[in-house]
């Protein structure tokens, strides 16, 4: 009944790791920070003083590991994908079933927690921004299960492209707002939640959806997310009786990504990949890879890998998967980078859609564009590893919200 | 002594309160923007502060963002701001002018680039929207020593201990953030804004400015019997946003309206003496 709790202990007690970042001020060596108006600095405060104290309180805990198990549906299986691990020849491939998760997805990992942070706090009100929808749906389920009211922000393009995500965010009572200023995507999405919230920062919670924004935001939502990596730890162990050789992500702002590696961290034979979005290809500049790609500067409250021009304006992004489309990545996936203990590669848009349709006829699972990224890497990666080694991808979420997306794509329209 | 600091010493020699114009540089073009801002001395500016263009400003309201939206769009970078001001120079050497803006573009020029060619520009202070005290060490340094101000933001949300530290880091003067929300947000509330300035000012040793909310005559005098500086920036830029078709316009009829501000700030603390 308490694995995630049981788990938790276990890891506390696996790994002697020196890794303790962020630092008190939030950074990750000389990434992530506080670079926000001072509006909300002391509210950043008393979010950073109220999440302290809920990690200290078993009761929040439990209430978090209850809503994981009987809402979420966790632990979420580990899933060995024999037949196409027999095609490729190489190492076995696990899949960890973020795509089973109640909303579909792994976003919903970190709204629990947000939401009931929420509650504690007195917020009556929550707010969110979304690329794809995913997060925002996450947001407004959470929302209407506690009562609380919701406010999504969403990039006017986004709107377009991610209709039924929209519906299903106004199913669940949530108020969708498009944005239409700037790119009119995720990057501004973002942009308008903060507006909001410095406007109505007495009664509203901002839940923010990956693991960006300023200090405390990385590490909250970090924490929430590696449910993913204490129990896909546990379970290689229990199936395999060994770590994984080898652990692959795909990263937008990298929510997923870090809840998967965060445990594995002090595992130095454990290989870390992250998968951003090649886009059109690295070379075209039409590419959504700042940490393969880009350079350091500060965007929505964090120092970390930008998209940006030579004069320090962001860029706008391509990506077929919106989840993917944002200019800017978690900060301390920068510090993962740079420190060398991750490495950070690009899957085209191409790629990613081959994987998508591999994966889907030979193990009967349609995964979502963004997690098709991290599996056509594992689809490079598993053939230069021996049968008897093991790699563990994070298969974030499921690809029905994609539907319209490969159909256009193949040239139909449903 | 800084040429802010001159500035706020002869005004409060003459009793008066600073009035202090915000526009966007390079909103509609580069063009407007130099007689643009004589103009806005021309009717009563003590100070200028001048937006930075970004592509992400996300402490603004709709009305900043589209001027900023306008000014990318013509290709106004950081360094074509600082060209600005430096032809500014050409005729007016004593109107302090201050760059606001957000941190990327200044990270990217990089810390010592941006001191010196500002300081160069012969450009008075910066106030950047996303670099609290905690932050900005580094920046700090940089720029005090090439001779130059930094203001921050004080917010109805600053504890006394955030006050006191952003006072003794602060230079020029501080901008009080007079509602919670993004600039041309409403709602201002002259007792609430007093309260808070009695606050400010029993641990900050420095003029006090008042913006975000001031939206004509009326509001910039009820702000000027408590404050320092009254800072007004969207009620302008929406007047320059109406004229962007034709900007030749735009320096007589911001002016003029900013004069109708300079005339009740003025009658303001006359009334109060």
């Amino acid at each position: 009944m308490a694995i995630n709790a049981e788990m938790r202990q276990a890891d506390s007690l696996a790994d002697n790791q020196p890794y303790d970042l962020p630092d008190a001020t939030g950074h990750f060596g000389p990434y992530g920070g506080l670079f926000v108006p001072e509006t909300l600095m002391h509210p950043l405060e008393e979010l950073r003083l109220a999440y302290e104290q809920c990690q200290a309180d078993p009761n929040f805990q439990a209430e978090m590991d209850a809503d994981l198990r009987d809402y979420v549906g966790r632990p979420s299986p580990l899933y060995h994908a024999e037949r196409w691990s027999r095609e490729l020849g190489g190492a076995q491939i696990y899949l960890k079933r973020e795509d089973l998760n109640h909303t579909g997805a792994h976003k919903v990992n970190n709204t629990i927690g947000q939401a009931l942070l929420a509650k504690r706090m007195g917020k009556t009100r929550i707010i969110a921004e979304t690329g794809a929808g995913q997060h925002g749906v996450a947001s407004a389920t959470v929302a209407a299960r506690l009562g609380l009211e919701c406010v999504v922000y969403m990039g006017e393009v986004d709107v377009a492209r991610q209709e039924a995500n929209v519906y299903r965010m106004r199913l669940l009572g949530a108020r969708v707002v498009p944005v239409t200023s700037g790119s009119r995507t995720l990057k501004d999405a973002l942009n308008e939640a903060m507006r909001d919230w410095v406007t109505n920062i007495d009664d509203t919670f901002y839940i923010i959806g990956t693991v960006a924004g300023p200090h405390p935001y990385p590490m909250m939502v970090r924490d929430f997310q590696t449910v993913i990596g204490r129990e896909a730890r546990a379970q290689m162990l229990e199936r395999t009786g060994h770590l994984p050789d080898a652990l692959v992500a795909c990263v937008g702002g990298g929510s997923n990504a870090i809840g998967l590696f965060y445990p594995f961290i002090g595992d130095s034979d454990v290989a870390i990949y992250g998968v951003e979005a090649g886009g059109e290809g690295i070379a075209t500049g039409h590419h959504a890879a700042p940490l393969c790609a880009g350079r350091p500067g500060v965007l929505h409250g964090n120092r970390t890998y930008l998209m940006e021009d030579d004069n320090g304006q962001i860029i706008e992004t391509h990506s077929i998967s919106a989840g993917l489309d944002y200019p800017g990545v978690g900060p301390e996936h920068a510090w993962l980078k740079d420190s060398g203990r991750a490495q950070y590669v690009s899957i085209t848009d191409d790629e990613a859609l081959a994987a998508f349709h591999h994966l889907t006829r030979t193990e009967g699972i349609i995964p979502a564009l963004e997690s098709s990224h991290a599996l056509a890497y594992a689809h490079k990666l598993a053939p230069t590893l021996r049968p008897d080694q093991t790699l563990l991808v994070n298969l974030s979420g499921r690809g029905d919200k994609d539907m319209h997306t490969v159909a256009r794509h193949d040239g139909l329209v449903l | 002594m800084s040429r802010i600091a001159q500035r706020f010493a002869e005004l409060k020699a003459q009793h008066r309160t600073a009035l202090i114009p915000f526009v966007t540089a390079g909103d509609p073009g580069p063009a407007t923007t130099v007689p643009l801002m004589h103009a806005l001395v021309q009717a009563g500016a003590d100070i200028i502060e001048l937006g930075v263009p970004f592509s992400d400003p996300m402490a603004d309201g709709p009305v900043i963002q589209r001027a900023t939206e306008r000014a990318l769009a013509q290709g106004v970078r950081l360094a074509d701001v600082l060209e600005l001001v430096r032809t500014f120079r050409e005729q007016d050497t004593a109107t302090p002018v201050v760059l606001m803006g957000y941190l990327n573009p200044i990270e990217r020029m990089g810390y010592t680039a941006f001191a010196e060619r500002a300081q160069a520009a012969d450009v008075d202070g910066a106030l950047i929207v996303d670099v609290p005290p905690e932050e900005g060490h580094e920046l700090v340094t940089t720029l005090k020593t090439h001779g130059l101000d930094l203001v921050y933001l004080l917010a109805p949300t600053s504890t006394d201990d955030r006050i006191r530290r952003i006072g003794s880091v602060a230079s020029g003067f501080v901008y009080y953030v007079s509602v919670k929300g993004v600039t041309g947000a409403g709602h201002l509330d002259t007792a609430d804004v007093a309260a808070h300035l009695a606050r400010i000012r029993a641990a900050v040793d420095l003029p006090v400015g008042v913006g975000f909310g001031i939206k004509d005559a009326a509001t910039a005098a009820r702000v000027a019997e408590v404050a320092d500086a009254v800072i007004v920036g969207s009620a302008l830029v929406e007047r320059i946003e109406a004229l962007a078709a034709t900007p030749e316009h735009i320096p007589d009829s911001i002016g003029s309206f900013l004069a109708s501000l300079r005339t009740a700030i003025d009658g303001a603390r006359v009334a109060a003496l």
